[in-house]
């Protein structure tokens, strides 16, 4: 069996020092070895912009696509091989800004892949823009007098999308953050782990400390039932958002795979593409 | 006796006029007669001025014709709309219960006949179409009985006592035409048709067949007319065979989601229209620069922006060749007939995985919806080529742990496996990359690798790229054109033959690698070029001067306004131009 130390391979990255980013590509790669993966049986699809590198530090089928898309690639590979564990990983910009439209619309669909954000409130690769992330009011090169837009409420907004499985967490819980990429590799359906991974060279405001004064775990709130939707709610509209651990989790919804009518039990990847000529026939007498 | 007939029937959208002119037409079509349709339609479902125009011939056709012979009309705006194509002579069909008139002066004959009424009184005015069809069929001479199977086939599921009531409905509107006209018209009999079986399909629906004939197992798309009606198909077909479709929220995630199902191993299309198209072109990109297969239907329609939706053109061409930023191999196939557009679905399918590059499959409107006879397919012809994708190769493990998914090679096609391989992981990127597909800005990689997918192509071997008819080693014209304006092409050609001019016709299945050989020798061999196309500048024809120079004698015939070429109009530019 793998251990996560199979799952490195020898390329460094290139985020700045102290990069939240660091922390979830360990832990990524420490799930997958903990959910008994081989390096060959996962891949893990990327966005474009710092985290979208992520596809390439680790050693497994990776795919490093354009900004914005990762999901519809993603969902694609899941499609194609059922059988391959599938991460999608990128950033708050590249989910949630240009991405947006496709991170609803696979949070509904609920095709079985793992979606990773590494959230750092800040477009970094680009040198320090606003993101849907930012705060009202957040000083950036692109809104120099404090932007005066909302922040997007992802976890409140996943919840409403129909997501069955929504959780969020803080580059600095290693230990947690893996257990709860392990359970989103798991959970049978869409997995949307959203992941405050701060930028040190761009956000001054959105700091590791920033995160531990303000983050209100939901171990340490009591009776807190994962499983009730409205308690999920109403907990993040109470916090801002600003919560950690899993919020939500439907293990009743089968996966779109279950659901779609006549989608192959195997790996269609596999599947013997000749068609026998009495079925053809059958096809072109359909149109005489 | 006549060989072809040109029949329409028009009235309010809604109202029942295409499975009129289905049903009209499914008849000719057991009898063997060879059948061309056309719809004229809007961008809306209910009402407005909607019409199905259908050619029935003893030879294959595939163009509309210059005038209308039989018109048969649900409302008064159907007759005046359409009355300029009536021949002299031609009979107008109109439901009495509008008190059809045709403007003074016309030439044709009138015949008013109670489609409603007559419906009514068997129990549903919707019956009224098959007053209609019983109305027309007295014109030609045609026994109801040549409509029993197909009746049978569309009503016996709603009861025998139906089945009974539209057979009725047929009769008796040939009773009462009949009896209004004192019998059968003359010369408005067919010629006997061969009995030969044909399928009657939408060029939409033999891209579909070939598809799923040529092992497409997913679909991600999203909708569009004129290219929904792929996608339906696929819809009810795939998961017959394990596969499915999904319905996208945009073109973006339908082109993506099908380079990740490429990707990761599974014949994958999508397919859209010019707007669609527009939003794709990014993805096209990553396509061909991570050298995934992609198979992508571009059913032209008119542009620009929305244009006009339901229109015919074929003003796509160079942004289908050209579009994306940057420089991808890329293939531009485009089919003239539905016979055409099944195989090329097929051979779509196999060059975009031999030579792991995007594949726009080019069709039009007129193509896509109009609907023609189909002489029996040749599934022997049906291959699947995976190129040098391996599924049960056994990888040897490789140094560094990092399979060379882009190797350099002397094709420039690389060695390909899929996630899951033991061995074979490897790196994708849509950043310049080396071997194993890790990122690199390095000079002498990025010319390696550009050099690499740009030479992939120049060994594409491409059966028949250009659809040639050359009787003659000089000709005064040759006539060019792509897809579905061969039908018109063709159909001039006798004429221009029968006023003594030596006329040639290349008609391109490939576009884009350029068939420079086929056509060089072509455009050489003739005084004057006529480049037939729907568009407004003139593409194609730009297309050819920037291949092959001769500026002085490539001439372009345009058409526009939304609808396709009638032969008269060909035929009389052409003549100008000699």
């Amino acid at each position: 069996m793998a251990t996560f130390k199979e799952f490195r391979n020898s390329v460094k990255p290139n985020w700045c020092p102290g990069c939240g980013d660091f922390s979830v590509q360990a832990s990524i790669q420490r799930a997958a070895a903990n959910v008994g993966l081989e390096p060959d049986d996962l891949a893990v699809i990327s966005g474009i912009g710092c985290s979208g590198r992520i596809s390439g530090y680790i050693k497994s089928y990776g795919f490093h696509g354009i900004h914005g898309r990762v999901l519809p690639i993603a969902q694609g590979v899941k499609m194609a091989n059922r059988d391959l564990t599938v991460i999608a990983s990128g950033g708050d910009g590249d989910g949630f800004a240009i991405g947006m439209g496709h991170t609803v619309h696979a949070i509904r669909r609920n095709i079985d892949v793992t979606y990773i954000v590494m959230d750092n409130q800040i477009y970094g690769l680009t040198k320090g823009q606003t993101s849907p992330r930012s705060a009202e009011g957040f000083k950036t090169k692109s809104t120099p007098e404090g932007s005066v837009e909302s922040a997007i409420g992802i976890m409140e907004l996943a919840l409403t999308a129909g997501a069955t499985f929504v959780a969020q967490s803080f580059s600095s819980d290693l230990k947690e953050l893996t257990a709860i990429i392990q359970k989103g590799i798991e959970h049978k359906g869409f997995s949307l782990i959203n992941v405050f991974s701060p930028c040190v060279t761009y956000n001054k405001v959105n700091t590791y400390d920033w995160f531990k004064e303000h983050l209100t775990s939901l171990d340490t709130i009591e009776g807190y039932d994962s499983s009730n939707r409205m308690q999920a709610m109403q907990t993040l509209m109470e916090h801002d958002g600003l919560v950690k651990g899993i919020i939500y989790q439907n293990t009743e919804k089968p996966s779109y795979q279950d659901l779609a009518h006549g989608y192959s039990q195997d790996a269609l990847a596999h599947a013997d593409l000749k068609m026998d000529e009495q079925k053809f026939n059958e096809l072109v007498a359909e149109f005489m | 006796m006549i060989d072809q007939l040109s029949w329409k029937v028009g009235g309010q959208q809604g109202e029942g006029i295409d499975s009129t002119g289905e049903i009209f037409a499914m008849a000719l079509n057991r009898l063997g007669y060879y059948l061309y349709s056309y719809r004229h339609f809007s961008s809306r479902i209910k009402g407005g001025h909607t019409n199905n125009k259908i050619r029935v011939s003893t030879k294959q056709t595939r163009s509309i014709s210059d005038d209308l012979d039989i018109l048969v009309a649900f409302d008064q705006e159907t007759i005046d709309v359409n009355i300029h194509e009536m021949r002299d002579g031609g009979v107008v069909i109109g439901d009495a219960k509008f008190n059809p008139v045709v403007p003074e002066g016309s030439k044709v004959r009138l015949f008013s006949v109670p489609f409603t009424e007559i419906a009514n009184e068997l129990g549903t005015s919707l019956m009224k179409n098959m007053v209609a069809i019983g109305a027309t069929s007295a014109v030609l001479d045609l026994p109801a009985e040549a409509y029993t199977e197909v009746v049978e086939e569309i009503f016996l599921r709603k009861g025998a006592k139906v089945v009974e009531k539209n057979m009725e409905a047929i009769k008796r509107g040939a009773a009462y035409f009949t009896e209004a006209a004192g019998g059968p018209l003359a010369g408005f009999q067919l010629n006997k048709a061969d009995g030969q079986k044909r399928m009657f399909m939408i060029g939409n629906d033999a891209i579909a067949l070939g598809f799923v004939a040529g092992g497409v197992r997913f679909m991600s798309a999203y909708p569009i007319t004129p290219a929904s009606e792929i996608m339906e198909y696929l819809i009810k077909k795939l998961p017959q065979f394990g596969g499915t479709v999904i319905q996208t929220e945009d073109e973006i995630a339908a082109a993506t989601m099908a380079i990740g199902a490429n990707y990761a191993g599974v014949r994958t299309v999508t397919s859209s229209a010019g707007p669609g198209l527009s939003l794709m072109m990014e993805s096209i990109g990553l396509a061909g620069m991570t050298e995934t297969p992609l198979v992508i239907v571009d059913t032209q329609r008119g542009g620009p922006s929305t244009g006009l939706p339901t229109k015919q053109e074929q003003s796509d061409l160079m942004a289908m060749i050209y579009g994306t930023h940057g420089e991808i191999p890329k293939v531009v196939m485009a089919p003239s007939t539905a016979e055409e557009a099944f195989y090329d679905a097929v051979e779509a399918l196999n060059i975009a995985e031999e030579y792991q590059c995007p594949v726009i499959l080019l069709t039009d409107l007129q193509l896509s919806l109009g609907k023609q006879s189909v002489e029996p397919l040749d599934f022997g012809k049906v291959e699947i080529r995976r190129g040098t994708l391996d599924l049960n190769a056994e990888l040897p493990e490789v140094e560094g742990g990092y399979f060379k998914r882009y190797e350099v090679t002397e094709s420039g096609v690389s060695p390909r496996v899929i996630p899951g391989m033991k061995n074979g992981i490897h790196h994708v990127t849509g950043v310049e990359h080396d071997e194993t597909g890790k990122p690199s800005e390095v000079a002498g990689n990025r010319l390696k690798q550009m050099d690499k997918r740009l030479r992939k192509l120049k060994n594409l071997t491409f059966n028949t790229p250009v659809v040639k008819y050359t009787p003659n080693e000089e000709a005064d014209l040759l006539l060019v054109g792509f897809n579905s304006t061969r039908g018109v092409i063709e159909e001039i050609i006798p004429r221009l033959e029968a006023e003594g001019l030596k006329v040639n016709h290349a008609h391109l299945r490939l576009i884009h690698p350029f068939p420079l050989k086929e056509m060089k020798e072509l455009v050489d061999s003739a005084k004057k070029v006529a480049v037939i196309e729907n568009n407004a500048t003139g593409q194609l024809a730009n297309i050819l001067k920037m291949n092959l120079g001769s500026h002085e004698k490539i001439e372009s015939i345009l058409k526009y306004d939304g609808n396709p070429f009638l032969p008269s109009e060909v035929f009389n530019k052409c003549k100008e131009l000699v």
